[in-house]
């Protein structure tokens, strides 16, 4: 019952997490009211009891060490319980699975677009598979947006220049309602889409290309008036991979790296991805979606110790697509 | 203290001291340069007040395009907030009650520095006009928190809104300096740090917040100004700078300003409690040490607004832990005030029910702070609706209420006059009422996952947007009604005694209005300003 109480204040819960921040939410509600009733219940029995009257005296008190100690001392140790709950939460929010299926989200003025493993590219709706963690690697190719998915209780801010991630697993099927909420511009409100949470016979016919039926919102029985799927995607023949490696060929990336494991002027990019790798200055670095960015655009910033910094930037002269999908080469060189 | 209204009383008075227009500008009187204060806060107030109420026209129906478009809304959100916070709460009780009342307070002729006080105004308003110049150019539609890299890009006047908040940033320097000073060294003979009233306590932590957190904004909008101009490469990653930076930057000094905004507000709340219970505060040392808890706390909580921005796990953890001890100081002052009010003997004049209202506001408005310090429970609220109805319930609920506390409290000090009980007891009910309409379901409205910042919004949040505007009339008719009958009491109202309300400290052993000098000879302290015995409950003025 307690937990049931606030059942309509909050969205849908689409995913593991959102039960789990249900939970805490509903236990700070329940704390608040406690706490108002006290504090404010205490102020209006007062001013009826002790509203002035002719002849009334009052008692002359200017404290009490024993009281202060009481309300320094529990709120502090209930505050520090609801910290830890908090942290508990948000550290489950924040570790991603790493067999988490990965999507890359690009954000700007004022829409999303998706790229996926497998070449496809939709705008303004992400596929996701059912009850499978999924993993959101998030930039913008503007000003800041924040990527916000109200039904799983996340939310994450999409910075340009930089990748950021969000994860989730949808336990609901259906269209889940993504928010920009961080401002943006004339139409920051505008600027919407949907996670489509796909059951495993939907998810393997969105993977073969074919054309999947009406999906309604995510928890209502009717199908509600779907857009036609195949009008909000661009079908591409090849994997992400694959259009990653025409841009490394293009941009002339085999002049100076190999992807068989050979040493030329700058580091292999054979088994880079997720390795540790060591910086002349002797520091090491995870080479993520982040380390390969900054090695791009920024490549004097970090010598990998060993090579001279000889290497130009590459700032502007890769779009966001783009880079997505060299980063997706990279990392199939096992 | 010395309870008696036996300052000789000859007619003269600061306002009749001397006349005309130019005498006003160039006042060296702190409490005509309060006054001066209090008429362009409330102008700018109703400024902001007025583009509040066109943001709540618009979202009274789904979908956008009401009354008005988009890059238009943007921009009076924009302005609604700048006005509010730079304009409004952060110089209303400091610098507008702070500067007529803190002097007379601690028994001084003025403040310590009197041409710096003027100075400071007149900073103050240049700040203003640059601000307000952006209105009639094409404005400035980045949100008053200027986050970049938007804030580079937009193609507004946001240039002058920085320069604005730029300048009048050295009035609050200015006058934090004035006010620290002045504490030190004009208390009257006997006024030791143990008998400093609470209000003084609160400017006292306000100003040191003032002058260590404002140098820090000065120097972010400087550099945004730069970046926008110059295009030197600090914030904006096209030129590889970090747009996060400037959140870092931002929040440095934007997060002890709330503190500036609220603590004199708890200042004004910690005097009229014990006047109107007539009875001594209670725990005085545990309320004027939290004051200064409070203001540490401030300065290393700042990333509590950016859970979401990208920054380390680590740097949350820490961020959040920080910002829960922040409830504990607020905590003592709230149990404090209440105690105050047991077993006294209450009188429910205006002044007594905006602090019973602060109390009310603000309980609501911490507990919600609590929600929004818990790390998982802020990703899902933070920039919301949730986060907007919090910080209104905190700056309105607790800084609006505790300036229409203090103005109604000391009105018959600074004009002579008595504003009449009826009215602004009428007043003060549509406020109440209408402010809870207005932003509690905004707390849904977050909960259920509404942005913040949205011009349309989706179907499903009609109902609670609707309830909100319909407050926001309420609200909107109870300030222009309190504007009517104050305006009509300063002309018509009755004449006020020297101590209407029967409270110890220094300002009300003066003449109301108090002489050019504020006091014919320099008052002598003998007792704590809380001294309230079990017979003394009643007050010249009934409610």
């Amino acid at each position: 019952m307690f937990n049931q109480a606030f059942a309509g204040t909050t969205p849908l819960q689409g995913s593991d997490i959102a039960v789990q921040w249900d939970s805490l939410y509903n236990f700070l509600v329940w704390l608040s009211i406690f706490f108002f009733v006290l504090v404010v219940g205490g102020m209006i029995y007062f001013v009826f009891a002790y509203r002035h009257h002719p002849g009334k005296k009052t008692q002359y008190i200017t404290g009490s060490h024993f009281l202060e100690a009481i309300w320094i001392a529990v709120p502090t140790l209930l505050l520090l319980g609801i910290f830890t709950w908090g942290y508990s939460v948000y550290h489950s929010m924040t570790q991603a699975p790493s067999d988490a299926y990965e999507i890359r989200a690009i954000g700007k003025q004022w829409l999303w677009t998706f790229q996926y493993d497998n070449g496809r590219t939709t705008v303004g709706e992400a596929y996701v598979p059912l009850n499978r963690p999924v993993k959101l690697i998030m930039t913008s190719e503007d000003v800041l947006h924040s990527f916000f998915i109200p039904n799983f209780r996340i939310k994450q801010d999409v910075v340009p220049g930089m990748y950021s991630s969000v994860w989730f697993t949808a336990t609901v099927p259906g269209k889940h309602q993504v928010f920009c909420a961080e401002y943006c511009g004339t139409s920051h409100s505008g600027m919407l889409a949907k996670i489509i949470a796909l059951n495993d016979e939907q998810w393997e016919a969105w993977n073969n290309h074919k054309k999947l039926g009406a999906i309604p919102e995510a928890g209502s029985d009717f199908s509600s008036s779907s857009s036609d799927l195949s009008a909000s995607r661009v079908v591409a023949q090849v994997s992400l991979a694959e259009q990653g490696r025409a841009v490394y060929e293009t941009k002339g990336c085999l002049a100076c790296h190999s992807v068989d494991g050979t040493q030329k002027v700058g580091p292999t990019h054979k088994g880079l991805f997720g390795s540790s790798v060591e910086m002349a200055d002797g520091k090491v670095l995870i080479a993520d979606e982040n380390y390969i960015r900054t090695h791009i655009e920024n490549p004097q910033k970090n010598t990998v110790k060993g090579f001279n910094p000889v290497m130009p930037t590459f700032k502007g002269l890769i779009n966001e697509t783009e880079m997505n999908a060299l980063i997706a080469y990279i990392k199939s060189l096992k | 203290m010395a309870n008696s209204s036996a300052t000789a009383h000859t007619g003269n008075h600061y306002l009749n001291h001397s006349k005309g227009l130019m005498s006003w500008l160039t006042t060296l009187d702190h409490k005509r340069i309060g006054v001066m204060y209090l008429f362009s806060v409330l102008t700018f107030f109703l400024m902001g007040g007025v583009f509040a109420l066109l943001i709540r026209m618009e979202l009274f129906k789904w979908g956008g395009h009401n009354l008005l478009e988009a890059n238009t809304y943007n921009k009076l959100f924009t302005y609604h907030g700048a006005i509010m916070v730079f304009l409004v709460v952060i110089p209303s009780i400091p610098a507008a009650l702070g500067n007529f009342i803190l002097p007379l307070m601690l028994g001084a002729k003025d403040v310590a520095f009197p041409r710096l006080n003027l100075a400071s105004y007149y900073i103050f308003m240049t700040g203003a006009c640059f601000a307000v110049l952006a209105l009639f150019m094409r404005g400035a539609d980045t949100g008053w928190t200027f986050y970049t890299p938007y804030s580079i890009r937009t193609n507004t006047t946001v240039i002058l809104v920085l320069f604005g908040a730029f300048i009048a940033g050295f009035s609050s320097i200015l006058t934090g300096l004035n006010f620290i000073v002045t504490i030190h060294k004009l208390r009257a003979p006997g006024l030791t740090w143990d008998r400093l009233p609470l209000f003084c306590w609160a400017l006292y932590a306000t100003s040191i917040i003032q002058v260590l957190a404002t140098p820090v904004l000065a120097i972010t909008l400087a550099l945004l100004c730069m970046e926008r101009i110059f295009q030197i490469g600090i914030f904006d990653p096209k030129l590889g700078g970090d747009p996060v930076l400037f959140q870092h930057f931002f929040w440095f000094y934007s997060h002890p300003a709330v503190y500036i905004m609220i603590l004199p507000a708890m200042g004004v709340i910690s005097e009229v409690i014990p006047v109107f219970s007539r009875k001594p505060i209670f725990g005085y040392k545990a309320i004027a040490y939290s004051s200064f808890g409070i203001a540490l706390i401030a300065f290393i909580v700042w990333g509590h607004h950016m859970f979401v921005s990208g920054q380390s796990e680590f740097a949350n953890f820490i961020f959040s832990l920080l910002t829960m001890f922040v409830a504990v100081p607020t905590g003592v002052k709230t149990f404090s005030w209440l105690a105050t009010m047991y077993r006294g003997s209450l009188h429910f004049n205006a002044p007594m029910l905006y602090a019973l209202g602060f109390l009310e506001l603000f309980t609501i408005g911490g507990l919600t702070g609590i929600f929004l310090a818990t790390l998982a429970i802020d990703v899902h609220l933070t920039d919301t609706y949730f986060v907007v109805a919090h910080f209104h319930y905190v700056m309105v609920g607790g800084t609006l209420m505790g300036l229409m506390a203090g103005l109604h409290y000391w009105f018959p000090k600074m004009v002579g006059k008595m504003y009449p009980e009826k009215p602004a007891l009428i007043a003060f009910w549509l406020i109440m009422i209408g402010f809870n309409i207005t932003f509690f379901p905004q707390f849904i409205l977050g909960a259920q996952g509404m942005p913040r910042r949205y011009w349309s919004y989706l179907p499903e949040f009609t109902l609670l947007n609707r309830i909100s505007t319909v407050g926001s009339w309420l609200i909107g008719i109870g300030f222009f009604y309190t504007a009517h009958y104050l305006a009509k009491a300063m002309r018509k109202g009755e004449k006020a005694v020297a101590n209407p309300w029967n409270a110890l400290t220094l300002e009300w052993q003066t003449s109301s209005p108090p002489p050019h000098e504020n006091f014919i000879e320099t008052p002598v302290v003998t007792s704590w300003p809380y001294e309230y015995l079990p017979e003394n409950t009643t007050m010249p003025v009934n409610a």
